[in-house]
């Protein structure tokens, strides 16, 4: 039986669901105000909507077909899965992305896709729909491409052309774990995939003897994602996967995706509620990673077993554990020890040292720079502020973490 | 007391201009009394004849300039005297625009942020419909109501993204036009009847099926989607419908059982694994696929790949080094980094012919602590090397060199089963379960040496060993 076009959409988006990321940030600028063609992109990205799971929908986030020949556990796409299937033809793709971005539904395209026939073959239909994008209908929006792994590097060197971003998901953090739920994955060309884009990343920056420059290759960089709760890896171990990525293979991004129940789930993995504060304190970890300075280490060295805690943010976690080196002193504190303060934020320690160098900064100063003091208040001292005995006081903990609560009986 | 009425099309030049000719004649803030499209004020331009020269020059920051140029947009009724309140201190002291516990200037500050964040979610909601033109560029139409007067400065965005086609957005204050790449802004009109859009039934179904129902977070959706939006958006009116399903489809989700996969299931996994079977052939090439694929140890985790030896599979020698380094784990190929170029050098020198050598390592995973971007070096431990060492003997079984240099603590170990004494192991042929071994150092041990002097004596001492490598396996060939 033919699907119709709204049935396949409806297939194709609800299989690539799982996937959290949907950025359209970064990127170089263009824009189509000579009027030959169609998008534009600022460097900054575009939330066009929002869903009741509290994701933003900024690219057209489809599958080019949910058929798949890998048996990842995790997935509902998986091989021995019964989900209904479908495949868009490339036009199908073309015109959706088209359509939706003249009303300024979306920013772009986010193409992903299972695994047919061989891993080149779908890269080649995938980097297909790319390039009818890009030099037939003139469009400049955002692109995002999934590569898939074992495609042949000059497939990933023609998807770099088109594509803003190319991602490749890693999608558990141990070795072990792939082996288990994803058998016919296998890291290390993963790892090589991301190594291949980084360096054509690279390549495209050298300038030629004549002070040429290659084109652009995948300027937005690239991402990936981890299923978080899947297996149980703790997030000593995630956030050192992810810190490793991010130093090895330059990442824009890592996502984390709390494992969510899927239709027709597979016997290997029971399906649980999911764990959306912790994917939301390893969020924060990755922050103070990327932003703060902290190692990570620092981070998970605070709480037992490697995990965060989870009834506050991994700083103020931190900051409990290590009063010794509060209060500080705002005015004079170096930038550092600044951004180790709970409740600062890094705007908010620029606005700091920009203004302090100008005069003595006051309780009131620092409410309006954007600080929270409610967090920041027992580890800082001001002119007109000490926090006293607050900073050692035993219920320092108990102040910020919710009350605790009675277990059902039942 | 002056009265200035500003228009509501070209607000931001019009305050700039009277701003500067009122700092000119030196009026103070208390002095002026600012008004908005009002009718009743006669038109500025028209009001005040023209001054002939132009007002003095004002210096202020820029980053006054590009705020009071946002903050204009606001419906505050008191930001225009607040810019010029603030303007007017300013004028003695610029450094002000960087003390941001500035009272007055953290409120232009938020006003700033609240027309910027109007402006930003203009960009993201309004929502075309196709006219349905037949001429050569498509026409498209939308109606909106932004919260303060944000169309005029983001219209542009607009006109720069939809190059191609002719578009009108409407909203109650003022109506901006896109024709033939000509951007132009007209009085608001009330809403206009825009014709059904089939398209908007296809971006509905989208909506309901990226979706997730096991995930619901109604207050993250509204705080960045605030419900005063909603009633020109076509897909929230699926939200209800949504948000009222979603706990039983993730219960069902949960509760259902597992079923049995389907029968091409079992057909494809098996190809997929005849496949992987054959995709080896010749008994060292098997060695190396299995050695891509190894997790003995825990090294194989953040390393990007192994790297296999490279060399003739009939070669006289054998060389062995520590470990993969930085340049190597990135290109998947032995001795090419800066140690391994030294290597290249000084071995043309002792006249070792690399090509005819087959180079390895004594582990095959890059082992490293990662700092910031960099990548440092660590040495691999005794249980690593132990596990490493079963793929160093199939190679050595499959290879059969007549010499093996050893260069390094790493492969010492690995070889002899102690590393220790080396600096007066060196340059001797020890005989051991894999057959010769001849002892060297590490060439990376020579990059270290910060003394040139000490460094220029080592290199040869590494030359000789290297030259009486080469020759060794010459004569045994």
């Amino acid at each position: 039986m033919v699907k119709t076009l709204s049935e396949k959409l409806a297939i194709l988006s609800d299989a690539a669901r799982y996937d959290a990321s949907c950025a359209s940030s970064g990127g170089n600028k263009r824009n189509s105000r000579d009027g030959k063609g169609l998008g534009s992109n600022e460097g900054s990205g575009i939330c066009h909507a929002y869903t009741p799971d509290g994701r933003c929908i900024s690219l057209l986030k489809i599958l080019m077909t949910n058929f798949c020949i890998y048996d990842c556990a995790y997935c509902v796409n998986r091989v021995s899965s019964n989900t209904p299937r479908a495949r868009f033809t490339p036009e199908e793709v073309v015109s959706l992305t088209i359509e939706f971005y003249r009303r300024n539904y979306i920013e772009g395209l986010f193409l992903s896709s299972g695994i047919i026939q061989s891993p080149d073959k779908t890269m080649e239909d995938m980097v297909q729909i790319a390039r009818l994008l890009r030099e037939r209908e003139n469009f400049r929006g955002y692109i995002h491409l999934k590569t898939i792994p074992d495609a042949a590097p000059e497939l990933i060197a023609a998807a770099g052309l088109y594509a803003d971003r190319l991602s490749i998901n890693v999608e558990l953090p141990t070795e072990a774990a792939v082996a288990a739920y994803a058998p016919e994955k296998n890291p290390a060309t993963i790892r090589s995939a991301m190594q291949d884009v980084k360096a054509g990343r690279a390549a495209s920056k050298d300038r030629s003897h004549s002070g040429k420059r290659p084109p652009k290759f995948a300027p937005a960089g690239q991402s990936t994602q981890v299923i978080v709760g899947a297996d149980g890896s703790n997030d000593a171990t995630i956030l050192g996967q992810a810190n490793s990525l991010y130093g090895s293979y330059g990442l824009k991004r890592v996502y984390y995706s709390a494992f969510s129940p899927i239709p027709d789930s597979s016997a290997k993995l029971p399906l649980v509620q999911p764990p959306l504060v912790r994917e939301h304190r390893l969020y924060q970890a990755d922050w103070l990673l990327r932003f703060y300075g902290f190692s990570v280490d620092e981070i998970t060295g605070v709480t037992q077993a490697g995990n965060l805690d989870l009834d506050m943010d991994p700083k103020l976690a931190w900051a409990i554990a290590h009063r010794g080196l509060f209060p500080l002193d705002v005015q004079r504190a170096s930038r550092d020890l600044l951004l180790r303060v709970p409740g600062f934020g890094v705007r908010t320690v620029n606005r700091i040292l920009s203004t302090r160098r100008h005069r003595d900064l006051r309780y009131a100063d620092l409410q309006r720079m954007g600080a929270l003091l409610k967090k920041a208040r027992p580890f800082i001292t001001l002119r007109d502020w000490s926090p006293g005995r607050l900073t050692d006081s035993a219920d320092l903990r108990a102040r910020f973490a919710p009350p605790p609560e009675q277990l059902s009986l039942f | 007391m002056r009265t200035i009425a500003l228009p509501r099309i070209g607000t931001a030049q019009a305050w700039r201009y009277a701003a500067r000719g009122l700092l000119a004649e030196d009026v103070r803030p208390e002095d002026v009394l600012w008004s908005f499209d009002d009718p009743a004020q006669v038109d500025l331009f028209a009001a005040q004849p023209r001054r002939k020269t132009t007002p003095a020059q004002v210096t202020v920051p820029k980053s006054f300039v590009d705020m009071a140029n946002r903050v204009v947009w606001h419906s505050d009724d008191d930001r225009f005297a607040r810019l010029y309140t603030f303007l007017w201190r300013l004028r003695d002291t610029p450094a002000l625009m960087q003390d941001r516990g500035d009272a007055q200037l953290s409120h232009l500050r938020r006003l700033e942020k609240n027309v910027n964040r109007c402006a930003h979610k203009m960009k993201a909601f309004v929502r075309f419909r196709d006219l349905s033109a037949t001429g050569p560029r498509r026409r498209f139409a939308a109606w909106f109501e932004p919260t303060y007067h944000t169309v005029e400065p983001t219209a542009p965005f607009f006109a720069k993204r939809f190059g191609d086609m002719d578009w009108m957005i409407v909203t109650p204050g003022v109506t901006a036009r896109f024709e033939d790449g000509r951007l132009s802004f007209a009085p608001g009109q009330a809403r206009p009847d825009l014709p059904e859009d089939a398209t908007e039934e296809l971006w509905g179904t989208y909506f309901c099926n990226i979706f997730n129902p096991a995930r619901v977070k109604v207050q993250a959706m509204t705080s960045e989607m605030p419900r005063k939006y909603w009633k020109n958006m076509p897909e929230t009116r699926h939200i209800p419908q949504l948000l009222a399903n979603a706990e039983a489809r993730a219960r069902q989700m949960q509760e259902a059982m597992p079923t049995l996969p389907p029968l091409r299931a079992e057909r494809i996994t098996a190809s997929l694994a005849d496949l992987r079977a054959t995709a080896t052939r010749d008994s060292l090439e098997t060695v190396n696929a299995q050695i891509r694929s190894c997790t003995r140890c825990a090294l194989c985790g953040p390393a990007t790949q192994a790297v296999t030896g490279e060399g003739p599979r009939d070669a006289a020698l054998m060389v062995v080094g520590e470990q993969p380094g930085d340049v190597e784990d990135r290109t998947g190929r032995p001795f090419v980094g800066p140690a391994g170029q030294l290597f290249d050098e000084i071995a043309a020198q002792a006249g070792l012919d690399r090509q005819a050598t087959y180079v390895t390592n004594a582990v095959k995973h890059f082992k490293f602590q990662q700092r910031g971007k960099r990548r440092m070096h660590q040495a691999p431990n005794q249980g690593e090397v132990q596990h490493c060492k079963w793929w160093l003997e199939a190679e050595v079984a499959l290879v059969k060199p007549k010499l093996i240099l050893a260069m390094g603590g790493t492969a010492l170990l690995a070889l002899t089963g102690t590393k220790d004494g080396i600096l007066k192991r060196r340059g001797q042929v020890e005989d051991t379960a894999y057959g010769p071994v001849l002892v060297t150092l590490h060439p990376s041990y020579l990059l270290r040496l910060p003394d040139a002097s000490l460094r220029a004596a080592q290199t040869e001492l590494f030359r000789a060993d290297l030259a009486q490598a080469a020759q060794r396996a010459r004569l045994v060939a």
